[in-house]
């Protein structure tokens, strides 16, 4: 539970190399052959990983509530419920909504500044601290600055439109807007960990092919597109399916900075999840929404993993 | 134009060109004030809510609340960062905070290397499946736990404490994965020749792996550490006495009570950024750097 962002980077990652040939004189019988070095986060992960996995899918085939300790076996109902419910729909609307307005800045914007930093400008350091500090932030402290400069009266956003003598918007008050408001926190807050991606991928880029298109006398922006770019295509295949993912799970920012308001249209998918479970206790539905959603993150996965396998 | 100017490598290597990086724009006065601006004007955009920020938090709340796009509006104070020191559980948060992420980051450090080199050099039967199934949990999103890892809370009697808060996330099937992918790549003729010396396999994991490691153990420890200071949703729910929250929790429980006392919140907010601005600014060179060597970044 302690990284959001790499989570689900398995799945790019390469197959397992088989193991190498076994050394020839067996290592020393020490720890068990290595079975108690395991022990102790194995039993972690089954206590908190593997069971609560297997719990929920259990409850969600009950009737579970938060208030009463007995839960009858209701079968499919709750899923069923979940594919009739329109909370459910609207709700994973705007997640897919969401996750469409803010994955694609945040890996432009990212890649534009890795380019930037590794043009070799002085000041590294500066522009490094710049991008990547608020991806530093707590949650809650994204979101109360941001709430002073979309604060209707006082905050900067107004205060600047009324001083170009604009009309004020209503950045978290007018559902047409308020998700467009979410997205640009967003950009700004996790845009940075994208950028590391970008910056490191580019840092260990062979710097032969470039030299090369150079003495072709390739220009700048040519070498651009024809060299740098290129061998960038697998990053940017999984700085892609890392943010598609983070988006899809999009929940702490909005639930403090909105509640999902005004009128649900920026309660995503989890929020809903949360708010049958805890506000309304019912913990077996509330299970069955989320295996819907995980269901959901699987396809999207294998679609983006066979989607960047086709185009290698 | 800068096709002709980048076309010939320039026989005076500019200071600016740093190990073997192609200038975007080419290696023209006009390329570099351009490369120049795009990035100062970025970062004056993402540095600006900071400044904003700090400039609110430097402010009387009278002097907040009065209209003016200047972000000044009166004499500067350290009046709202006393208020929140004095009154308040912000110190007791900064505790908790410090407290939950320093024993998640130790915990799971400690239980993830001994973890990936169990999977790395072990024998033990069912290995391979063990490690399937730990790297397939990488798939699992965090949130899916979070209504039956409440509920067994419940049922373990543990709602309310620091094991409930801490424990959930020391389980990093993640961290173990790229801990072991690293320690497949070291070499064993150096554990070899400790083993001949009649090292036992602990002795060997920890004289000669671990001090091999220490970069990607480093980096490892401040990706946990950054994400348990950060991680919101599960203390969230899973604590309601305020004494126990950590300081995301905290901050967002108050933030309706703070309500129209914005110098007060943004004094609140910058106290709980600055250990981690700290931490980035003391590792920032490390941090880059993992990001490779982790195998999140490259190809």
């Amino acid at each position: 539970m302690t990284t959001t962002v790499p989570a689900g980077a398995a799945a790019p990652a390469p197959p397992e190399p088989s193991p190498p040939a076994p050394p020839r004189r067996r290592p020393a019988r020490g720890a068990g052959n290595g079975g108690l070095f395991v022990l102790p986060f194995l039993t972690l992960f089954g206590l908190f990983l593997v069971w609560p996995v297997v719990q929920g899918l259990w409850m969600s085939l009950t009737d579970a509530s938060l208030t009463l300790r007995e839960t009858r076996f209701v079968g499919f109902a709750n899923y069923a419920e979940a594919f009739g419910d329109p909370d459910v729909w609207s709700s994973l609307g705007n997640t897919f909504f969401f996750t469409a307005i803010s994955s694609v800045p945040l890996v432009l914007i990212a890649l534009a500044m890795a380019l930037l930093v590794h043009s070799g400008l002085a000041g590294q350091w500066v522009w490094r601290l710049a991008y990547f500090a608020p991806y530093l932030l707590p949650v809650t402290v994204v979101t109360l600055i941001w709430t002073w400069l979309y604060q209707p009266d006082l905050g900067f956003g107004n205060q600047l439109l009324g001083a170009l003598g604009m009309e004020p918007v209503g950045w978290l008050s007018d559902e047409s807007v308020a998700m467009w408001s979410v997205a640009a926190l967003t950009v700004w807050w996790t845009v940075g960990f994208n950028f590391l991606l970008y910056l490191a991928a580019l840092q260990s880029l062979p710097a032969t092919y470039d030299e090369a298109a150079a003495l072709d006398g390739a220009g700048a922006w040519r070498r651009l597109w024809s060299v740098t770019l290129p061998q960038l295509r697998r990053t940017t295949a999984l700085v892609a399916m890392l943010q598609v993912l983070a988006s899809l799970k999009v929940f702490d920012q909005i639930y403090i900075l909105t509640k999902g308001g005004p009128n649900g249209s920026t309660r995503p998918i989890l929020e809903y999840v949360y708010d049958v479970g805890f506000t309304g206790y019912r913990l077996g539905y509330a299970s069955a929404v989320s295996y819907v959603f995980f269901a959901i993150v699987i396809v999207v996965s294998v679609a983006q993993l066979r989607l960047f396998r086709q185009e290698d | 134009m800068s096709a002709t100017a980048t076309a010939v490598r320039p026989r005076r290597r500019p200071r600016h060109r740093e190990a073997g990086s192609p200038l975007l724009l080419g290696h023209g006065r006009l390329p570099r004030l351009l490369t120049g601006t795009a990035l100062t004007v970025l970062a004056a955009l993402w540095l600006l809510p900071f400044l904003w920020a700090v400039l609110t938090s430097l402010q009387s709340e009278q002097d907040v609340s009065s209209s003016g796009l200047s972000p000044v509006k009166g004499a500067l104070t350290f009046a709202a960062y006393r208020q929140i020191l004095e009154r308040g559980n912000v110190p007791a948060w900064a505790f908790n905070s410090l407290l939950v992420a320093g024993l998640v980051t130790l915990i799971t450090v400690a239980v993830s290397t001994l973890a990936a080199y169990g999977f790395s050099r072990g024998t033990f039967r069912g290995r391979r499946a063990l490690l399937a199934v730990t790297v397939a949990a990488i798939m699992v999103p965090p949130q899916l736990l979070v209504v039956p890892l409440f509920d067994q809370m419940l049922m373990f009697g543990m709602v309310d404490t620091y094991a409930a808060i801490i424990l959930p996330q020391v389980v990093a099937p993640m961290m173990v994965f790229i801990l072991k992918r690293f320690f497949d790549g070291i070499p064993r003729e150096l554990e070899d020749a400790a083993r001949i010396d009649g090292a036992s396999e602990t002795r060997v994991f920890l004289s000669v792996v671990l001090p091999l490691s220490r970069p990607i153990v480093s980096a490892v420890a401040i990706f946990v550490f950054i994400g348990a200071w950060n991680n919101f949703l599960w203390p969230f729910v899973v604590t309601n006495d305020p004494g126990l929250m950590t300081l995301p929790v905290g901050l967002a429980t108050v933030k309706d009570a703070y309500g129209i006392q914005y110098a007060q919140s943004m004094a609140s907010a910058l106290l709980a950024a600055l250990p981690l601005i700290v931490v980035f600014l003391v590792f920032q060179r490390r941090i880059v750097a993992s990001v490779a060597t982790t195998g999140l970044g490259g190809s």
